[in-house]
Parts: structure tokens; sequence; C-alpha cells
């Protein structure tokens, strides 16, 4: 036990220190913010009423009844107590009803899939999951990258994603749940920050020699600021084209993708595109539904309004599904 | 298809563990070069060492007749125990290299990606399936024929056969160490990533294979443990006589039959697409690896209990024993042992909360897994009832017991929060899940089969275990444990996803370092246990138990010798109440001479075992390499024993009444001749296996 709350000490202090952050027991957002309770609630009844009973009472019987003490009562023979089992069925019981109507609500409540409820329409990102490294393709404004995924601050985000390899686990611990991601399927995710700073972003799914390094860094940014980040990304992106995507689709890390990029060496370890296609994440969908190894020309076919009046754009789309 | 070009099929001079090292021998190759090289030269030094020692002291025969070929279900119970401790060190090994790999994993460490997913993938497979569950199959065999009364299992032959296939298994996974690579999937190999295009080696075929062969093996003895428990029992042992280790492997067994199969489909079709290009489990072409996860985890969920009810039934029989009163809450425990059997099919969707379906059915599957507390509660309670009002001993076993309870509390917890999928989406796959997983399965699993390891060696081999050693290596167990998985849950917390070789994140260091530490001195633990092993063994003279009772026992596998005859009991008992040798020696009828003796049939021995074991062992090889001459060979060859095992009509022999009755008397002479011990006595030299009894309320 002494351990345990060293750890939990270490715990604490580690999450504090270090400018990224690790972890939903220091929320980002209103998700983890809400996950951290639950999980705290659920801990609190446990160690109260599971632990606390047995730890006080097993030490306890274990050293009264010990064998060397000859002074307690010895019943060799007796085996049953109606009251007895009664506690030990009721007890067990209460507990699990009473985390069954935490479960039952929270579950519902911090769905992955439910929208954040919010007076702005929330983001739209589209996450496609390659050997090793993460795409985030914003289909609004035309933009994509791989290395930051960039968050207005008190803005919803609503993410798609999908693999177009192995399966994959998205995960910014900070913000909130972990969605797979798979080859041929879309599945969903509603995250929200609520304060400027950057948080730790990964794939958790096991896939392969770079795995380890398939990390990003989830960036939430004012909206000043964050208009100003797709501003630069457009001016200085490579366009997502055929041949680039191909480059990007290799089994490699994001070190070696930007290593194949030479003009993605100026962009401090990310790689941003620019003349991102609204078409590009369903074709990849759909290709990987099909193993047809090239995609479609369609995928890439860029449409200028999107481009030329982006943050138009934001307001006029992406409605919660 | 050309079945003998090439003939050896893919096998290449470059699936040796050193060939890349000398090809490439840049810093990285050959550290990594070095530790696999190391590992398969002990697997072929251990081999010939094996093979030297057997033919230096002219073993071969005694090996093959007594051991290899014996139907006995207390031989075939002590041969898995032994594949299992085997397995156990080399798993134990690989975990405390993965432990110090990651304990120098900032930014690197001395391993590199991909001898790492090895690691972890042969890891999870040896200890669920060729540590976990030979040693509980082995601890079954060997206890619950005897403490039903039987003479041995319904089908002693089939038995061996399942020893075999489990056998041949292990044997794969060895083999993977010196030819070829393992998977990189890790133990549970989900696709796509182990399908044909993004693993093409022989990895995941090597795992196939191996858990193909552990499945099968383990299907035929949930088939053979049930059926013995149905038909074998002895007169008056009703279904709530049987000692409540009797009903978990009954548990075990129906849960074995039933679980076992999606684990074997599931396999067969990544075979049939890796090998004959189906498309299960492809992203393309109509296959969805959704079918895998929802087919391995159906196998998967209950496999966990399959684990852990043989370990509550070790639990129940060591605390009422060493507590010196009778289990309280019988037909509780029998209850709750049911429903977490039952219970144990309605949850594997909570190993994928986070696959994206809705809130509905993640809600319904969270509750169910906490229901599985509530009849686990009802079991530590009462085990607490159980001490309370008795006089409970620190022996080996019990120190297990309750190290046991403390630390599987602290893991149930973990498994609460866990069926929260609330919490489940911010901790699955991350380290929190390793620890927990470890938190139930070592305390739980692991601690059980070393406390029967201990509660029932004297009977297995006539003398007790060095006590001093034990304990020793038992604190070791235990500290380790929280030394090792105690930070993996607070670095979950923090993010760290499991089945990561390196990170960048410098506030990882000093948990690391902790679980480090706790890894190595649970290396400790194992090696105490070998020297426990040796030092018992030197000194087998001072600690013989041939009365065949060291721990006042109170079911029937204390009431014959130690070790007991191989037909286990000279007259079968006659059962009349629960705790049937307690009763018996409370009645003074424990120890008597009948006035008649009778033949007792037997089955003979059998190669067909140890047939059955090379075969399938050639058989996946075969399969593993493209060696499709030798796959077809051996397939007919499988078939050909079985239809001449068909043939054979002499397959049972006599043991006479003239020798039942010298051997039994000879037992007896002993019980006369020893004096009985008080339970303060019970781990010195004048414990012989004669237990005192006095009156109620009084402690012997």
């Amino acid at each position: 036990m002494r351990l345990a709350a060293l750890c939990c000490g270490v715990l604490l202090l580690a999450a504090c220190a270090g400018d990224t952050h690790l972890t939903f027991l220091d929320p980002q957002g209103p998700i983890a913010h809400q996950q951290r309770w639950h999980f705290y609630w659920v801990l609190g009844v446990m160690a109260v009423l599971v632990a606390g009973p047995i730890f006080l009472l097993l030490p306890f019987f274990v050293w009264r009844y010990r064998y060397g003490n000859k002074k307690p009562r010895y019943t060799p023979k007796w085996e049953y107590s109606t009251l007895l089992e009664i506690m030990s069925w009721s007890g067990p019981i209460v507990i699990v009803i009473v985390l069954a109507v935490f479960v039952w609500r929270d579950t519902h409540k911090l769905d992955p899939y439910k929208p954040i409820a919010s007076d702005q329409a929330p983001l739209q990102v589209q996450v496609i999951g390659y050997d090793w490294k993460w795409l985030f393709i914003y289909p609004d404004q035309g933009i994509a990258g791989v290395g930051t995924l960039a968050l207005p601050v008190g803005r919803p985000v609503f993410l798609h994603m999908t693999s177009a390899t192995v399966m994959q686990s998205f995960f910014i611990p900070a913000l909130g749940s972990q969605i797979y991601a798979m080859g041929g399927m879309v599945s969903q995710l509603n995250l929200e920050a609520s304060k400027p700073g950057k948080s730790l972003g990964e794939n958790t799914m096991y896939n392969g020699n770079g795995f380890h390094q398939q990390k990003f860094t989830a960036v939430a940014m004012l909206p000043a600021d964050f208009k100003a980040w797709v501003r630069k990304v457009r001016a200085t992106g490579l366009p997502l084209n055929a041949q680039n995507l191909k480059v990007l689709a290799q089994r490699s890390t994001r070190a070696d993708l930007i290593a194949a990029l030479p003009g993605a060496r100026s962009m401090a370890g990310n790689v941003y595109f620019t003349s991102a296609s609204k078409s590009l994440f369903p074709a990849v969908v759909k290709a990987t539904m099909d193993g047809t190894p090239t995609l479609p020309e369609s995928a890439f076919e860029h449409r200028h309004t999107a481009t030329q009046s982006g943050d138009a754009a934001d307001a006029a789309t992406g409605k919660p599904r | 298809m050309n079945i003998v070009d090439p003939p050896l099929g893919r096998l290449q001079w470059s699936s040796l563990p050193f060939w890349d090292m000398l090809q490439h021998p840049t810093k990285g190759n050959i550290i990594n070069g070095l530790i696999a090289t190391g590992a398969a030269s002990l697997v072929v030094i251990g081999a010939i060492a094996l093979v030297v020692l057997l033919t230096k002291y002219k073993l071969w025969r005694p090996l093959w007749s007594n051991w290899l070929t014996s139907p006995d279900h207390k031989k075939i119970g002590i041969m898995y125990v032994v594949i299992a401790l085997v397995m156990l060190a080399r798993a134990l090994i690989e975990a405390v290299l993965m432990r110090g790999q990651q304990a120098f994993g900032l930014g690197g460490g001395f391993l590199s990606p991909e001898h790492f997913a090895q690691l972890f993938s042969t890891h999870g497979t040896i200890m669920i399936f060729f540590m976990a569950m030979p040693f509980l199959t082995g601890v079954i065999n060997y206890v619950m024929p005897m403490q039903i009364g039987a003479r041995d299992v319904s089908f002693p032959v089939l038995n061996s056969i399942s020893l075999g296939l489990t056998a041949a298994g292990a044997a794969l996974v060895m083999v993977s160490l010196v030819i070829g690579k393992f998977s990189t999937g890790g133990w549970f190999g989900y696709p796509p990533y182990t399908e044909a295009n993004f693993s093409p080696g022989v990895g995941p075929d090597y795992w196939i294979w191996a858990l193909s062969l552990a499945g099968l093996g383990s299907t035929l003895t949930g088939i053979n443990f049930a059926v013995t428990i149905y038909k074998e029992r002895a007169p008056g042992m009703q279904w709530m006589r049987m000692p409540l280790f009797t009903w978990t492997a009954l548990c075990t067994a129906i849960i074995m039959i039933f679980a076992m199969p999606p684990l074997t489909v599931a396999t067969a079709q990544l075979a049939l697409d890796r090998y004959l290009g189906f498309h299960y489990f492809t992203n393309a072409l109509g296959g969805n690896m959704m079918n895998f996860a929802n087919l391995f985890w159906l196998f998967g969920h209950p496999e966990v209990y399959i684990l852990i009810l043989p370990a509550f039934g070790v639990y129940s029989e060591t605390i009422s024993t060493f507590s010196g009163k009778a289990l309280f809450g019988y037909r509780s425990l029998v209850m709750a042992t049911m429903a977490i059997a039952l219970l144990s099919f309605t949850v594997w969707l909570h190993h994928f909360f986070t696959m994206g379906q809705n809130a509905n059915i993640n809600a319904v599957f969270g509750i169910a897994s906490m229901l599985i507390g509530i009849p686990t509660g009802v079991k530590i309670y009462d085990w607490m009832w159980t001490m309370f009002r008795g006089r409970v001993r620190f022996t080996v076993p019990m120190v297990y017991a309750l190290g046991f309870i403390v630390l599987f509390v602290l893991g149930g917890m973990s498994g609460i929060l866990l069926a929260n999928p609330t919490i489940d989406y911010q901790v699955h796959n991350t380290v929190f899940l390793v620890a927990h997983f470890h938190n139930v399965a070592v305390p739980g699993v692991l601690f059980g089969m070393l406390s029967a390891y201990h509660f029932w060696f004297p009977k297995a081999f006539g003398f007790r275990l060095n006590e001093r050693w034990g304990m020793i290596s038992a604190l070791c167990w235990i500290f380790g444990f929280v030394g090792a998985f105690f930070p993996l849950y607070a670095l979950g917390i923090m993010g760290l996803p499991r089945r990561t070789v390196a990170y960048t994140e410098a506030r990882y260091v000093p948990l690391e370092w902790m679980a480090f530490l706790g890894a190595l001195l649970i290396l400790v633990a194992l090696l105490a246990l070998l020297w426990q092993l040796w030092l018992s063994i030197r000194d087998r003279a001072d600690n013989r138990v041939f009365v065949g009772d060291p721990w006042a026992g109170r079911s029937l596998e204390w009431a014959n010798s130690a070790p007991p005859p191989e037909y286990n009991f000279a007259v079968i008992p006659q059962i009349e109440s629960r705790d049937a040798f307690t009763a018996a020696k409370e009645q003074g009828r424990a120890y008597l001479r009948p006035d008649t003796y009778v033949d007792i049939e037997l089955p003979k021995n059998s190669a067909m075992g140890p047939a059955i074991a090379a075969i399938s062992f050639a058989l996946a090889f075969g399969l593993v390499w493209h060696i499709w001459w030798l796959v077809i060979l051996c397939f007919l060859a499988a078939i050909a024993s079985m239809i001449i095992r068909g043939f054979a009509r002499d397959t049972r022999r006599i043991v006479s009444a003239q020798q039942v009755r010298q051997e039994h008397h000879r037992w007896i002479d002993a019980v006369d001749q020893a004096t009985a011990i008080s339970r303060a006595d019970e781990c010195t030299s004048v414990n012989v296996g004669l237990a005192r009894q006095e009156a109620d309320g009084v402690v012997p």
C-alpha cells in the first residue's frame, strides 16, 4: 500500500511537470474532465466499500486467529451462518448496483460518438491511420497535416477516422476517449479543448516496428491563433497529391516521411499539406475496402471555394451527424 | 503445386537467429543477434544435455515406459507441471528482458522493435497457453481423480494425447527461438496485422499452430475432466459433497469445452486467410477483423476464468486446511463458482469497448462485467469467514493464499475500473491494462498454482519441500509483483501504451525503473524456487511423509500413501459427508485393513500420446514452413495411428489382489509405526504424514 501511495505521489508530480499534458487526471477539455471525476468516484466508492472492509478484517482475522494464539474461540466445524451469508452476498450486490448506475449514466453521457453541446458548429477533422503516422485532414479548410493536430479552444471537434492499413487506436488522453480506426470502416470521436496547451496524442494499438513513434501533439490554440495556423499551413504546405500521398502511405515513421519529402524539412517535425480534397477520405475508405492500391483521380480533385474562403466554410458546414 | 520443391519449404539459412548479425554486423544487430542466439543456444544445449544425461544414466527406457506412455493421471499431471515450470522460466526471463528494455527505453534501449515485439508475443502466448494452462491442467489431473475417490480419469489414453498435443505446441514455441521468428502480433494476434500482406513471415503461423495444438489439447482435456467428474465419483460422493477444488475443476472443464472451439475456429479462419487467400479478416473484399475480435474474446474471456477458477479451488483447499477448519459457506462458494462460469460467457465485449459500438451495448457489457465482482466478492468473504475462529498456520501455501487475497482485491478493483467504458476509453491498450491483468493473473492464477505446488508436492513425491526457501520465494514473488506492476498502473494513467519498445517522455523513467527492479525480484523468486527444489531433493530422506497426510488434510487425496499407489486406493472409499477424509479420521476409519482385496483393472501403457505429440509437432512445423510433403505425411500418419489404435483390443491390465494387499499392508504398517504430530511440528522432520486428532474445539 505504501508503494501504491508512493506511485500516486510520483504520478501526480509527474503529471504536473513537463509541458505536454499526458493524462486525463490533468484534463484539458470537458470530456477528460468528466472522465476524471468518474474515475475518482468509482475509485472512492470501491476504496471505501470494497477495499476498506476487507483490508481491515483480513489482517485482524489472520492475526487474532493465528495458530500460536490459543485464547480466541476455535470452531473447526462451524461452516454456515445465515447472517454472514446474507452479508457476503448483499454487500457486493449493493456495490455493483451503485456502480451500475454510474456506468449507465456516464457511458451515455460520455459516449465518444455523441456530439458535444456547444453554440459553435464543430470543427471537422478526418483522421487516416497510416503505418506509422496519422494524417489529419481539415476538409473545410482544405489543409492536412502529420505530426500536429491543431484545435481551436472552446470549439467542439468532430473526428471521423479510418485506417489505410492495420487497426490502430487514436488517443489523446488529456482530451478524451480513444477509438479504433479500422480499414474500410469509419469511426467517430468528439473532443473539445478548453484551454490552450499541448497534449500527448498517440496510437495505442500495436502495428509494427514504428508503433512507438506514432505520436503526435494535439495543440489547443485560441481561435485567432488557429486561424493564423491555418493560413500558415496554406502558405507553406506541400500539395496533397497522388505522388506525395504515395510517399505518405509507405510503412515509415514520421521522421522517415520528412526525410523523403524535402519540402517538409522546414516544418519543425511536422508535414503540412495544402489542396486537401474532401473526397480523399471517402476514397481511402473505399480503396481499403476494395483492396485497390491506387486511389482514383477524383480523390485529389480540389474545390477552390474552400481554400478561398475556408473560414466562411467553417461556419457553413460541419453540422453534427 | 510441387510438394517437394523446395524440399525444406521456406526454410533457409536466414531463418537462423544469428544470420542477420553475420550479414549486417551493426551494433543493434549484434546485440539483438547475441540475445536471440543465446536464447536459441539455451534451447539447443538444454535439449542436448537432456539427451546426454538420459543416455548416460540409461534412463530412456524408464522414461518411455514409466512416464511418456503412462496413462496414469498422476504422472500425466506431473508432466504437465514440468512443462509449465520450464515454460514459466523462459517467459519470465523474457519479461525481465522487456522490463529492462523499457527501463533503458528513453529514446532507444538495447532491443530492436521487432525483437521486443517477439518477446511480448511469446511471453503472453507462453504464459497463457503453455504455463498457466498446463499448470492448472496438471494440478487438476493429479488431484481431482483422487478427490472424488476414482482410480483414474475416464479416458486415460486421451489424457496422454492431450498432454502430447500441449507438449507439441510448447515445443513449437521453443523451436521458434532457434528457427525463424515468432509472431509480433501479440498473444491475441489481431488481424489484419497478422494477415499475410502485413506479416508475411512465419511468425503468425507459429502462433496459429501452437495455439491450435494447445486449444485442441485443452478441449479434449475439458471433455475428459467433465466426464470423469460426472461418472467416476466414488459411492456416496454426491454433488454437494465434492471438495471445492473438484467443483472448480468441473466448471473449468465445462468452460474449456465451450470456450476453446471459438479460438480454434478463429485461428483456423486466420490460417485460411494466410494460406489459401481467404478473406475472413482482411481489410478488403468483405473481410472484417471485428469478427476476429468477437470470436477471439468469446474464447478469451472465458479463458480468464478457466485460469482463475482452479486457483480459487486451490485457495479454498489451502485456506480451509491451514485454518484447521471446515470451509465456510460451501454452498455459496459452489454457487459463486457456477455463477462465474456462466457469467464468463457474457462479457467478452469489454475487451473492445473502443471499437465504436453504441453506448447501450457498452453499458450493458460494462455492467455484466461488474456482475462477476459479486460472486468473486462472496468468495473473498467466505475465505475470510473460514479463517475466522480458525487456527491459521503460516505455511508457504497459506502465505501465497494471503498474498493472493490482498493483491487480488486490488486487481479486482482495477478490473471494475476497466469495466467502466468511461474509464476504459482512457486506459484501454495502455500499461494500466497490463498492470490489471497481471494483477489478477499473477496473484490469482500463478500464486494459486504455486500454492498448489507446495501443498500437494509432498503427496506426489513423498517428501516435503524446504519451508525456508519456499517462504523466501513466496515473499519475493509477492513483493516483486508489487514492485513490477503497481508502477504500471501509474504509467498507464500517464498514457504509456502497452507494447512500447521505447519512448521519449522522461517522466516515465523513474516508474519504469521501479518496475524493472520488481521484475528482478521476481527473477530472484524463480531462482529461490529452483534452489528450494534442489535442497528438498537433496534432503528428502529427512522430510519423508510416506504416511501421506502431512497437513492434516480434509479430502480424499490425503487418504493414501505419499506417493500414492498407481491405483490410488486399495479399496474405493465409501463417502458419507463433505471433507470425507476428516470425517474418516474422526471416526477412526481412515487407516483400516480390509478383510478382502480384489484385483484392480488399470489401463495399459499406450504409445498414442508420444506418437501424436511427435506427429502433430512435425505436422505443425511443416505447415509453418510450407514443407508440404511433411504435412501430407504427418496427416496420413495421424489418421493411421488412430486407426491402428482402434484395433488395439487388449488395453487393460490387472494388478493382483495379492499385490494390492501387500502394498496396502506396507502402508498401514507405516501408519501404525508413525507418531501422530501436532500442527506445531508439521514443518519439521518429525512430520511423517500422520496428523494428531483432538476432540472438537481443541487445537491439534
